[in-house]
């Protein structure tokens, strides 16, 4: 999470619970909602590596308010992050790893291994279908979360698919 | 009790035109009630094309029972089949199947023409369906004026002209973008809500979601039949974890 506060907070000085609304807005439900207490923990370490400043602003009849500003460090490491190459997703799927293994020890069927988990794929493919319905039309970046995670979806069962082919 | 309006009994296709005859599709039963969406799924060659064009009598079977509404279809004539299909089934080819020569809205409006229904009405179906589709403005277009995807949709709008109570479909959404696969989704949705059957073939895992029932066909076989599996069983959020998952 750190490099998406960076980024948010490089848009403009903010305190944590807006930063907590603007990831939800932004990417909308399909993206885990951050938990306040995680967002306040990684603006602490920031802090300490130099990266945010905090400023306390004085409210009236109300505890005083953090609000955070991007430093020059925080900046670069934002660029820095922004300009390496990502990663690409690794195949390191608990599933897979269920299907070779566990037959080995005669504790599993492959095929009824593979049903299973097929209609459980589908499932969630359901719940995609159903997040995207609830999606705002005008939120691009949600819609395409979503639409990002139903092609993964895909790829993931087309790989079923193939292991049925190959190990049944 | 309604009669199921697809039930196979041990259905089989051995295709003996090559070298050596190939087992297509090998003992399948196979029970689709009234209004039932059914998604088959399976690899390439495993049968589904086979299965769903003896369904629709445009392939004969090499053994076993099809009973349609509850009456035994396999042993009609060619003819017999023909008018049965006219009147009930609607069938959307993996490979579209226009007529060449024919407007985009005269393709879609055939079907209906054909089972009886006015002239008027074939013509206001045919302009709903192709709304839906949003393929309006293409209507004057001859097939080969389209795109693949535009194809596959007007396939799709010729097969529902005259209101089958069964839709069989190889792949309808194998040549759509995302965009165009939604539209689809949500015309059989309406479709489904009307009470139609639908028999769905795919690869498109979006689409096989939407179904009631998901057939696995491996080799010619059924090897799961996910009817209360695909029940919904996870907590609200659970999608949110696909993509933190993958993230
Ligand atoms: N007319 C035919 N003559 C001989 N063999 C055929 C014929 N049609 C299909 N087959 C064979 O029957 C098997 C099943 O084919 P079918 O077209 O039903 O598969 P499918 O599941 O629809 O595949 P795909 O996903 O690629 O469309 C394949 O091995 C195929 O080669
Ligand atoms: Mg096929």
């Amino acid at each position: 999470m750190r490099p998406m506060l960076l980024a948010l907070l490089a848009k403009e000085p903010a305190h944590g619970y807006e930063l907590k609304q603007a990831l939800e807005q932004i990417f909308g439900s399909a993206y885990p909602s951050p938990n306040i207490g995680q967002i306040y923990v990684t603006l602490g370490r920031l802090e300490k590596d130099g990266l945010v400043r905090v400023v306390d602003v004085e409210q009236s009849n109300r505890p005083n308010k953090k609000v955070y500003y991007l430093t020059a460090a925080g900046r670069e490491a934002l660029e820095g992050w922004v300009d390496e190459p990502t990663e690409g997703p690794r195949v390191r799927d608990e599933f897979f790893m269920k299907l070779v293994l566990a037959p080995m020890t005669g504790i599993a069927d492959r095929m009824a291994m593979i049903n299973r988990q097929r209609r459980h794929y589908l499932g969630l493919m359901r719940d995609l279908n159903e997040l995207a319905g609830q999606t705002d039309r005008d939120n691009r970046a949600a819609l395409l979360l979503v639409e990002g995670a139903m092609l993964h979806l895909q790829a993931d069962l087309d790989w079923l698919e193939r292991c049925q082919e190959e190990l049944s | 009790m309604t009669s199921p309006v697809v039930d196979t009994v041990n259905l089989v296709k051995i295709y003996q035109d090559g070298e050596v005859p190939v087992p297509a599709v090998r003992g399948v039963d196979l029970r689709v009630e009234a209004g039932e969406f059914v998604a088959v799924m399976g690899p390439s060659g495993s049968g589904k094309s086979t299965l769903i064009h003896m369904i629709g009598g445009l392939e004969a079977r090499t053994s076993g029972e099809i009973w349609l509404d509850g009456q035994r279809a396999d042993m009609l004539k060619e003819s017999a089949w023909a008018l049965l299909r006219r009147r009930k089934i609607g069938f959307v080819f993996q490979f579209f199947n226009l007529v060449a020569n024919m407007t985009v809205a005269d393709n879609v409006e055939l079907p209906a023409l054909l089972a009886g229904v006015s002239a008027k009405e074939a013509r206001r179906r045919r302009e709903h369906l192709l709304g839906e589709l949003g393929l309006t403005a293409r209507a004057d277009a001859a097939p080969a004026q389209l795109a693949g995807g535009e194809q596959q949709r007007v396939a799709l709008a010729r097969a529902l002209a005259n209101k089958p109570s069964l839709l069989l479909a190889d792949e309808p959404t194998g040549n759509l973008d995302s965009r165009n696969t939604r539209d689809v989704l949500r015309l059989l949705g309406e479709v489904h809500r009307e009470g139609q059957a639908i028999v769905l073939v795919t690869h498109d895992a979006r689409v096989a979601s939407l179904a009631d029932r998901v057939v696995s066909l491996l080799d010619g076989q059924i090897v799961d039949d996910g009817g209360a599996g695909l029940a919904r069983r996870r907590p609200r959020g659970g999608a949110g974890d696909v993509i933190e998952l993958r993230g």
